[in-house]
């Protein structure tokens, strides 16, 4: 009962041409800069793990933006909000306790945000459209920024993990100067690596992940059998919420904490679309792909387009993103590992 | 074998007064009463349009009626969650398979144990002791009804890639799980073949003589309501047109214009 599995892989790849082709083209675009030898291997590499540090962050917030999704069929527009407002929490109630402490009160707050998103916006707005949902999302992002500004002001304050600053260089025996590795980076990498573990276990080996998975399926059989629809949705903002504040840790230590956090969500929504949107490791997998591509884009791409035809090549990095998700969009409509959706008409 | 296949009749577990459900301007039901009596199999009928899923959505609380009342239990209610419904001992099944279709089929029915977990997100969330005896407890329950109804071999498949008679009896096994009081089963037998309706007949015989449960069901095809039921209702176009013993039903003659005579 399974045609797609039994079909031979050849005849297979020949029916995804286009992903393949997708596939070719960015391969080819990583291993340009070394076959050209615009880069050293030492280069090349330090490069590389940049972009998926990078990556690893915007998989952070797309996780909140698929975990929401994946629940309850929600386009979460304030998830970068979300990040920006616990990022602010935490800075803010650090100056006066323990870190530990405000990192606490902040998941409370969060706790009691997903409540009150439950209480207010979804339970009123149950059964409407997608748009509605998701203007009422758009609404929460601007309500949030606001509020969090107006209660904790808009500088940029410190978050500081106690994180090693200084970098590292590695490999100095296998390429010339060796590669130049943030620590921070790898900490924040190794954080979202466990988060990434720890939902996924969630989501597979408990009773309450697999009330999430079912009403992520469908809403009238789990509420027929006894799951509450709205403690569920409860429970999903509160763990998106968690996820927005370690996002906003990370963030915010590297970075400081500051209003432009939460147009990382803007980063984070092509990397959700690319995964697939439903799909937790493709959260991660389409961060990774991004922050990359992004990276290589903005220093090769960009040193090509000034070499060859003598342009400025800046401000890459903005854009790639979405042009890259444009493309895949179109040779592959449910992202990496989203699920197909054929509807009858 | 004995004709008492098992305990008698008892009290009434669930009565609907008058209750009427329109759509915009479509009455789906219209003024219909009728009681379903502990342990018994009582099956609604009707051609296609007649309000027979509605009037199980009624039950379940996923419509609420515009008039009129319905009690279980003794309670009467107007307004009812279906999750409350469940709460209540009432489960279902569904026409169009509902299952969660990117689950295994035990996934599927440990999620109808969703209301026996006891232990708070944060126990299960840290695999604390009491948590993981919770999961095994239910999950000797869960293999029961997985013999009961003879699925042991596909526990681990995904629910979508089950042939559509074994989706029916997965479906049947979620509400199961719930150890239901009363279980509304709506059309167990649409789309199967001979073989898979004497089997889906034979589990709701069982559930029914093993349990007790009280099962209000659905069914297109009359040789089965006939051979399975204690009581049937008979609407049509939203009315009750008929209700008794399946040969009281099969005498009248309002029952025979206007569904078993157009069916034979």
């Amino acid at each position: 009962m399974k045609p797609a599995m039994q079909r031979p892989s050849i005849a297979r790849l020949r029916r995804q041409w286009p992903v393949v082709l997708l596939a070719a083209l960015l391969a080819a675009g990583l291993l340009a800069p070394l076959a050209s030898g615009a880069a050293t291997a030492g280069f090349f590499l330090e490069v590389m793990l940049g972009g998926l540090m990078a990556g690893v962050l915007y998989s952070l917030v797309a996780l909140g933006f698929v975990l929401i999704y994946k629940a309850s069929g929600v386009f979460n527009y304030a998830q970068g909000a979300m990040v920006l407002f616990a990022a602010l929490a935490t800075a803010r109630m650090a100056e006066h306790v323990p870190l530990a402490l405000a990192v606490v009160a902040a998941l409370l707050l969060m706790i009691g945000f997903a409540w009150l998103v439950e209480r207010l916006v979804l339970r009123p707005l149950v059964n409407q459209s997608g748009a509605t949902l998701l203007m009422a999302t758009l609404g929460i992002s601007i309500f949030l920024e606001g509020f969090g500004q107006a209660v904790w002001g808009n500088d940029i304050y410190r978050i500081d993990l106690g994180l090693p600053k200084d970098p590292m260089i590695v490999g100095v025996h296998l390429f010339e100067g060796g590669v130049l590795v943030s620590r921070e980076d790898l900490v924040a990498a190794s954080v979202a690596a466990a988060l990434v573990l720890m939902l996924s276990l969630f989501f597979q080996k408990t009773a309450t992940g697999r009330a999430l998975r079912a009403v992520a399926d469908d809403h009238l059989a789990a509420q027929s059998i006894g799951i509450p629809l709205n403690r569920i949705w409860v429970i999903v903002w509160a763990v998106a919420g968690f996820v927005a504040l370690v996002a906003g840790l990370v963030w915010g230590s590297k970075l400081g904490v500051q209003f432009s956090l939460s147009q990382v969500a803007l980063k984070a929504l092509p990397v959700a679309i690319l995964g697939g949107l439903t799909s937790i490791p493709g959260a991660i997998v389409g961060g990774l792909i991004i922050g990359v591509g992004e990276k290589f884009a903005d220093v090769f791409l960009g040193q090509a387009l000034a070499h060859w035809f003598n342009l400025e090549g800046g401000g890459i990095e903005q854009w790639f993103a979405y042009v890259l998700v444009l493309g895949f969009l179109l040779v592959r409509p449910e992202g990496l590992f989203g699920e197909r959706h054929i509807d009858r008409v | 074998m004995t004709a008492s296949r098992r305990a008698a009749p008892g009290d009434v577990l669930l009565r609907i007064e008058h209750a009427s459900l329109t759509f915009g301007g479509i009455k789906a039901l219209v003024d219909v009463s009728f009681d379903v009596l502990e342990h018994e199999i009582r099956a609604i009928i009707g051609p296609n349009g007649a309000g027979k899923s509605s009037l199980l959505n009624l039950i379940n609380g996923v419509y609420a009626p515009l008039a009129g009342t319905i009690s279980y239990l003794g309670q009467a209610r107007t307004r009812m969650q279906p999750h409350e419904a469940a709460r209540l001992g009432i489960a279902r099944t569904f026409q169009s398979l509902a299952l969660f279709k990117g689950m295994s089929v035990l996934d599927n029915i440990m999620t109808g144990r969703t209301l026996r977990m006891r232990s708070g997100l944060l126990a299960q969330a840290l695999y604390l002791g009491p948590a993981v005896r919770e999961e095994i407890e239910n999950r000797k329950r869960v293999e029961a009804i997985i013999e009961f109804l003879e699925i042991q071999a596909y526990r681990r498949q995904p629910v979508g890639s089950l042939p559509y008679g074994l989706q029916k009896r997965v479906d049947l096994a979620r509400a199961l799980a719930l150890e239901p009081r009363l279980l509304l089963l709506d059309e167990p037998m649409a789309g199967m073949n001979l073989e898979e309706k004497q089997d889906m007949c034979r589990f709701v015989l069982d559930v029914n003589e093993e349990f007790g449960t009280t099962l209000v069901l659905i069914e297109h095809d009359m040789g089965v309501v006939m051979d399975i039921s204690d009581r049937v209702v008979v609407l049509d176009y939203g009315r009750k047109i008929g209700d008794g013993t399946p040969d009281q039903v099969r005498a009248s003659q309002e029952v025979i214009n206007a569904y078993l005579g157009i069916a034979h």
